[in-house]
Protein backbone atom coordinates (compact mmCIF):
# COMPACT_ATOMS: atom_id res chain seq x y z
CA UNK A 1 0.00 0.00 0.00
CA UNK A 2 1.58 3.58 -0.63
CA UNK A 3 2.39 5.71 1.57
CA UNK A 4 -1.29 8.09 2.95
CA UNK A 5 -0.80 11.74 0.94
CA UNK A 6 -0.59 14.37 3.67
CA UNK A 7 -3.48 16.63 3.68
CA UNK A 8 -3.01 19.56 2.27
CA UNK A 9 -3.88 22.96 3.75
CA UNK A 10 -6.04 25.63 1.75
CA UNK A 11 -6.53 29.43 2.69
CA UNK A 12 -8.38 30.54 -0.14
CA UNK A 13 -10.29 28.16 -2.15
CA UNK A 14 -11.45 29.77 -5.10
CA UNK A 15 -14.83 30.90 -5.24
CA UNK A 16 -15.77 29.74 -8.68
CA UNK A 17 -15.92 26.63 -10.07
CA UNK A 18 -14.15 27.08 -13.28
CA UNK A 19 -13.25 28.41 -16.68
CA UNK A 20 -14.52 27.67 -20.30
CA UNK A 21 -13.05 28.16 -23.64
CA UNK A 22 -14.44 31.56 -25.54
CA UNK A 23 -16.06 30.86 -29.20
CA UNK A 24 -15.64 26.94 -28.88
CA UNK A 25 -18.42 24.43 -28.84
CA UNK A 26 -19.40 23.19 -25.21
CA UNK A 27 -17.08 19.97 -24.32
CA UNK A 28 -17.74 17.59 -21.97
CA UNK A 29 -14.09 16.49 -21.44
CA UNK A 30 -12.86 19.64 -19.29
CA UNK A 31 -9.44 19.33 -17.31
CA UNK A 32 -9.75 19.16 -13.84
CA UNK A 33 -7.88 20.89 -11.29
CA UNK A 34 -7.36 19.80 -8.01
CA UNK A 35 -7.77 22.34 -5.03
CA UNK A 36 -4.47 22.02 -4.11
CA UNK A 37 -2.74 23.21 -7.34
CA UNK A 38 -5.36 25.87 -7.90
CA UNK A 39 -3.75 26.86 -4.28
CA UNK A 40 -0.29 25.96 -5.34
CA UNK A 41 -0.46 28.06 -8.83
CA UNK A 42 -2.14 31.15 -6.40
CA UNK A 43 0.91 30.77 -3.74
CA UNK A 44 3.63 30.58 -6.60
CA UNK A 45 2.26 32.85 -9.33
CA UNK A 46 -0.41 35.13 -7.65
CA UNK A 47 1.78 35.37 -4.04
CA UNK A 48 4.64 34.97 -5.75
CA UNK A 49 6.27 32.61 -2.84
CA UNK A 50 9.21 30.49 -3.14
CA UNK A 51 7.99 27.08 -3.05
CA UNK A 52 10.48 26.38 0.17
CA UNK A 53 7.91 29.02 1.64
CA UNK A 54 4.67 28.36 -0.26
CA UNK A 55 5.31 24.49 1.02
CA UNK A 56 5.41 25.24 4.68
CA UNK A 57 2.01 27.71 4.24
CA UNK A 58 0.65 24.22 2.65
CA UNK A 59 1.92 21.90 5.29
CA UNK A 60 3.87 19.71 2.55
CA UNK A 61 7.19 18.98 2.00
CA UNK A 62 9.04 20.95 -0.61
CA UNK A 63 9.02 18.20 -3.51
CA UNK A 64 5.94 17.93 -2.81
CA UNK A 65 4.99 21.41 -3.16
CA UNK A 66 6.90 21.27 -6.23
CA UNK A 67 5.11 17.95 -7.78
CA UNK A 68 1.31 19.56 -6.95
CA UNK A 69 2.95 23.17 -8.93
CA UNK A 70 4.15 21.26 -11.53
CA UNK A 71 1.30 18.96 -12.84
CA UNK A 72 -1.01 22.42 -12.28
CA UNK A 73 1.29 24.52 -14.52
CA UNK A 74 0.41 21.63 -16.99
CA UNK A 75 -3.23 20.99 -16.82
CA UNK A 76 -3.12 24.73 -17.31
CA UNK A 77 -1.07 24.11 -20.46
CA UNK A 78 -3.13 21.30 -21.89
CA UNK A 79 -6.55 23.56 -20.92
CA UNK A 80 -5.21 26.15 -22.73
CA UNK A 81 -3.20 24.46 -26.18
CA UNK A 82 -6.18 22.34 -26.69
CA UNK A 83 -9.04 24.96 -25.73
CA UNK A 84 -10.74 22.44 -22.83
CA UNK A 85 -12.75 23.59 -19.88
CA UNK A 86 -11.02 23.94 -16.57
CA UNK A 87 -13.00 22.36 -13.75
CA UNK A 88 -11.78 22.87 -10.08
CA UNK A 89 -12.12 19.91 -8.17
CA UNK A 90 -11.56 17.69 -5.31
CA UNK A 91 -7.89 17.19 -3.55
CA UNK A 92 -6.85 16.28 -0.50
CA UNK A 93 -7.33 19.23 1.25
CA UNK A 94 -8.65 21.25 4.65
CA UNK A 95 -9.56 24.69 4.22
CA UNK A 96 -7.79 27.12 7.47
CA UNK A 97 -10.52 29.81 8.49
CA UNK A 98 -9.22 32.83 9.99
CA UNK A 99 -10.04 32.90 13.47
CA UNK A 100 -11.11 36.37 15.19
CA UNK A 101 -11.37 37.10 18.76
CA UNK A 102 -13.35 39.57 20.00
CA UNK A 103 -12.01 41.72 23.22
CA UNK A 104 -15.31 43.32 24.26
CA UNK A 105 -16.99 40.01 25.58
CA UNK A 106 -13.90 37.89 25.09
CA UNK A 107 -15.09 35.16 22.28
CA UNK A 108 -13.16 33.47 19.56
CA UNK A 109 -15.11 33.07 15.98
CA UNK A 110 -14.29 31.85 12.45
CA UNK A 111 -14.88 32.70 9.31
CA UNK A 112 -16.79 30.68 7.00
CA UNK A 113 -18.15 32.91 4.36
CA UNK A 114 -14.48 34.06 2.93
CA UNK A 115 -16.33 36.36 0.62
CA UNK A 116 -17.64 38.69 2.99
CA UNK A 117 -15.36 41.02 5.52
CA UNK A 118 -16.12 40.86 8.96
CA UNK A 119 -16.35 44.38 11.22
CA UNK A 120 -18.04 43.35 13.70
CA UNK A 121 -18.23 40.72 16.61
CA UNK A 122 -20.64 37.51 15.95
CA UNK A 123 -21.45 37.65 19.30
CA UNK A 124 -21.98 40.84 20.69
CA UNK A 125 -21.59 42.99 17.72
CA UNK A 126 -18.74 44.57 18.94
CA UNK A 127 -16.47 46.29 16.69
CA UNK A 128 -13.26 45.78 18.55
CA UNK A 129 -11.97 42.63 16.92
CA UNK A 130 -8.39 41.65 16.25
CA UNK A 131 -7.19 38.69 13.89
CA UNK A 132 -5.68 35.90 15.51
CA UNK A 133 -2.45 34.34 13.70
CA UNK A 134 -1.30 30.53 14.85
CA UNK A 135 2.33 31.94 14.82
CA UNK A 136 3.79 34.96 14.10
CA UNK A 137 3.20 34.50 10.22
CA UNK A 138 6.29 31.87 9.34
CA UNK A 139 9.70 31.34 11.31
CA UNK A 140 12.31 32.06 9.45
CA UNK A 141 13.28 29.19 7.77
CA UNK A 142 16.39 27.88 10.23
CA UNK A 143 18.55 25.10 8.63
CA UNK A 144 21.59 23.93 9.96
CA UNK A 145 24.01 21.53 9.82
CA UNK A 146 25.57 20.45 13.20
CA UNK A 147 28.18 18.38 14.29
CA UNK A 148 26.52 15.27 16.42
CA UNK A 149 30.41 14.95 17.99
CA UNK A 150 31.18 19.01 19.42
CA UNK A 151 27.91 20.58 18.37
CA UNK A 152 29.48 23.00 16.09
CA UNK A 153 26.71 24.76 13.62
CA UNK A 154 27.40 25.46 9.91
CA UNK A 155 24.22 27.23 7.57
CA UNK A 156 22.90 24.18 5.72
CA UNK A 157 23.39 24.54 1.89
CA UNK A 158 20.04 23.55 0.04
CA UNK A 159 21.85 21.03 -2.76
CA UNK A 160 24.47 19.22 -0.48
CA UNK A 161 23.25 16.91 2.34
CA UNK A 162 24.10 17.07 5.49
CA UNK A 163 26.12 13.77 6.28
CA UNK A 164 28.62 15.05 2.73
CA UNK A 165 29.96 18.39 5.03
CA UNK A 166 32.81 17.14 7.35
CA UNK A 167 32.65 19.33 10.87
CA UNK A 168 35.67 22.02 10.65
CA UNK A 169 36.76 21.08 14.44
CA UNK A 170 36.36 17.72 15.18
CA UNK A 171 36.19 16.32 11.18
CA UNK A 172 33.38 13.77 11.57
CA UNK A 173 30.38 13.68 9.57
CA UNK A 174 27.61 16.33 10.20
CA UNK A 175 23.39 15.58 10.00
CA UNK A 176 20.73 17.94 10.10
CA UNK A 177 19.71 20.14 13.07
CA UNK A 178 16.60 19.26 13.91
CA UNK A 179 15.99 16.03 13.15
CA UNK A 180 16.14 12.35 14.65
CA UNK A 181 19.62 11.93 13.27
CA UNK A 182 20.87 14.22 16.03
CA UNK A 183 19.25 12.48 18.58
CA UNK A 184 20.42 8.43 17.14
CA UNK A 185 23.36 10.02 17.13
CA UNK A 186 24.00 11.75 20.31
CA UNK A 187 22.27 8.05 21.90
CA UNK A 188 25.23 6.26 19.93
CA UNK A 189 27.52 8.50 22.20
CA UNK A 190 26.55 7.98 25.20
CA UNK A 191 26.79 4.04 24.65
CA UNK B 1 -31.23 32.99 11.46
CA UNK B 2 -30.88 29.86 13.95
CA UNK B 3 -27.78 29.85 16.65
CA UNK B 4 -26.87 26.88 18.57
CA UNK B 5 -25.47 27.24 22.11
CA UNK B 6 -24.42 24.01 24.22
CA UNK B 7 -25.82 24.18 27.33
CA UNK B 8 -25.21 22.53 31.03
CA UNK B 9 -29.07 22.24 31.81
CA UNK B 10 -32.55 23.19 30.18
CA UNK B 11 -33.59 26.86 31.00
CA UNK B 12 -32.29 30.08 30.60
CA UNK B 13 -30.78 30.54 33.66
CA UNK B 14 -28.37 27.05 32.47
CA UNK B 15 -24.90 27.69 32.37
CA UNK B 16 -23.36 27.53 28.59
CA UNK B 17 -21.67 24.02 28.40
CA UNK B 18 -17.80 23.95 27.32
CA UNK B 19 -17.91 20.73 25.51
CA UNK B 20 -19.49 20.32 22.26
CA UNK B 21 -20.69 16.61 21.27
CA UNK B 22 -21.21 15.66 24.95
CA UNK B 23 -22.96 18.84 26.45
CA UNK B 24 -26.09 18.04 28.11
CA UNK B 25 -28.52 20.00 26.18
CA UNK B 26 -28.66 21.93 22.82
CA UNK B 27 -30.41 25.14 22.70
CA UNK B 28 -31.68 26.39 19.72
CA UNK B 29 -32.29 30.39 19.39
CA UNK B 30 -33.52 31.74 16.37
CA UNK B 31 -33.41 35.75 16.29
CA UNK B 32 -35.93 36.31 13.38
CA UNK B 33 -39.13 34.79 15.47
CA UNK B 34 -37.58 35.43 19.14
CA UNK B 35 -37.89 31.20 19.95
CA UNK B 36 -35.63 29.07 21.81
CA UNK B 37 -36.03 25.44 21.34
CA UNK B 38 -33.89 22.98 24.14
CA UNK B 39 -33.07 19.54 22.71
CA UNK B 40 -31.31 16.79 25.17
CA UNK B 41 -28.59 15.93 23.57
CA UNK B 42 -28.90 12.05 22.59
CA UNK B 43 -25.16 11.49 22.24
CA UNK B 44 -24.13 12.89 25.69
CA UNK B 45 -23.35 9.56 26.72
CA UNK B 46 -21.52 8.24 23.61
CA UNK B 47 -18.28 6.41 23.45
CA UNK B 48 -17.20 7.38 20.21
CA UNK B 49 -17.96 9.92 17.69
CA UNK B 50 -20.19 12.20 19.80
CA UNK B 51 -19.17 15.38 18.14
CA UNK B 52 -19.91 14.23 14.42
CA UNK B 53 -23.11 13.03 15.61
CA UNK B 54 -23.99 16.21 16.95
CA UNK B 55 -22.89 18.31 14.21
CA UNK B 56 -25.37 16.15 12.32
CA UNK B 57 -28.04 16.99 14.65
CA UNK B 58 -27.27 20.98 14.78
CA UNK B 59 -27.07 20.92 10.46
CA UNK B 60 -30.41 19.39 10.81
CA UNK B 61 -31.71 21.90 12.77
CA UNK B 62 -30.57 24.32 9.94
CA UNK B 63 -28.61 26.27 12.44
CA UNK B 64 -26.02 28.81 11.09
CA UNK B 65 -23.63 29.95 14.10
CA UNK B 66 -22.48 27.23 17.31
CA UNK B 67 -21.66 28.62 20.59
CA UNK B 68 -19.62 26.07 22.36
CA UNK B 69 -16.67 25.86 25.18
CA UNK B 70 -14.28 23.88 22.30
CA UNK B 71 -14.80 22.29 19.50
CA UNK B 72 -13.01 19.08 18.42
CA UNK B 73 -10.66 18.80 15.37
CA UNK B 74 -13.06 16.52 13.70
CA UNK B 75 -16.50 18.58 14.28
CA UNK B 76 -13.74 21.92 13.25
CA UNK B 77 -13.62 20.79 9.94
CA UNK B 78 -17.51 19.44 9.81
CA UNK B 79 -18.58 22.85 10.30
CA UNK B 80 -16.17 24.37 8.25
CA UNK B 81 -17.32 22.40 5.31
CA UNK B 82 -21.04 22.86 6.10
CA UNK B 83 -20.23 26.99 6.59
CA UNK B 84 -21.67 26.96 10.12
CA UNK B 85 -19.98 29.88 11.67
CA UNK B 86 -17.89 28.65 15.18
CA UNK B 87 -18.18 30.93 18.37
CA UNK B 88 -15.50 29.89 21.11
CA UNK B 89 -16.04 30.94 24.20
CA UNK B 90 -13.61 30.78 26.83
CA UNK B 91 -15.79 31.50 29.65
CA UNK B 92 -17.94 28.98 31.29
CA UNK B 93 -19.70 31.18 33.72
CA UNK B 94 -21.97 32.45 31.00
CA UNK B 95 -25.78 31.68 31.30
CA UNK B 96 -27.91 30.99 27.95
CA UNK B 97 -29.90 33.98 28.68
CA UNK B 98 -27.11 36.23 28.68
CA UNK B 99 -25.51 34.97 25.54
CA UNK B 100 -28.96 35.39 23.90
CA UNK B 101 -28.93 39.10 24.72
CA UNK B 102 -25.44 39.08 23.39
CA UNK B 103 -26.83 37.45 20.27
CA UNK B 104 -29.49 39.87 20.42
CA UNK B 105 -27.22 43.21 19.03
CA UNK B 106 -28.47 44.06 15.65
Amino acid sequence: MPRPKRIRKMNNPPHFKGFRPIGLPEENDPVVINFEEYEAIRLSDYELNGHLEASQIMGVSRPTYTRIYESARRKVALAFVQGKAIVFEGGKVYFDSEWFSCNSCGCWFDHPEKELEIRNCTLCGSADIEQYHESPQLSPIEDACICPKCGTEKVHLPTTPCRNEICPNCNSQMVRKGTPHMHNSKNMNCN
Amino acid sequence: MKIAITSTGNSLESLLDSRFGRCSYFVVYDNINLSVEFIPNPNKEKIEGAGTASVALIASRGAEKVVSGEFGAKVKSLFDSLKIQLIVLNDPERKISELITLLNHK
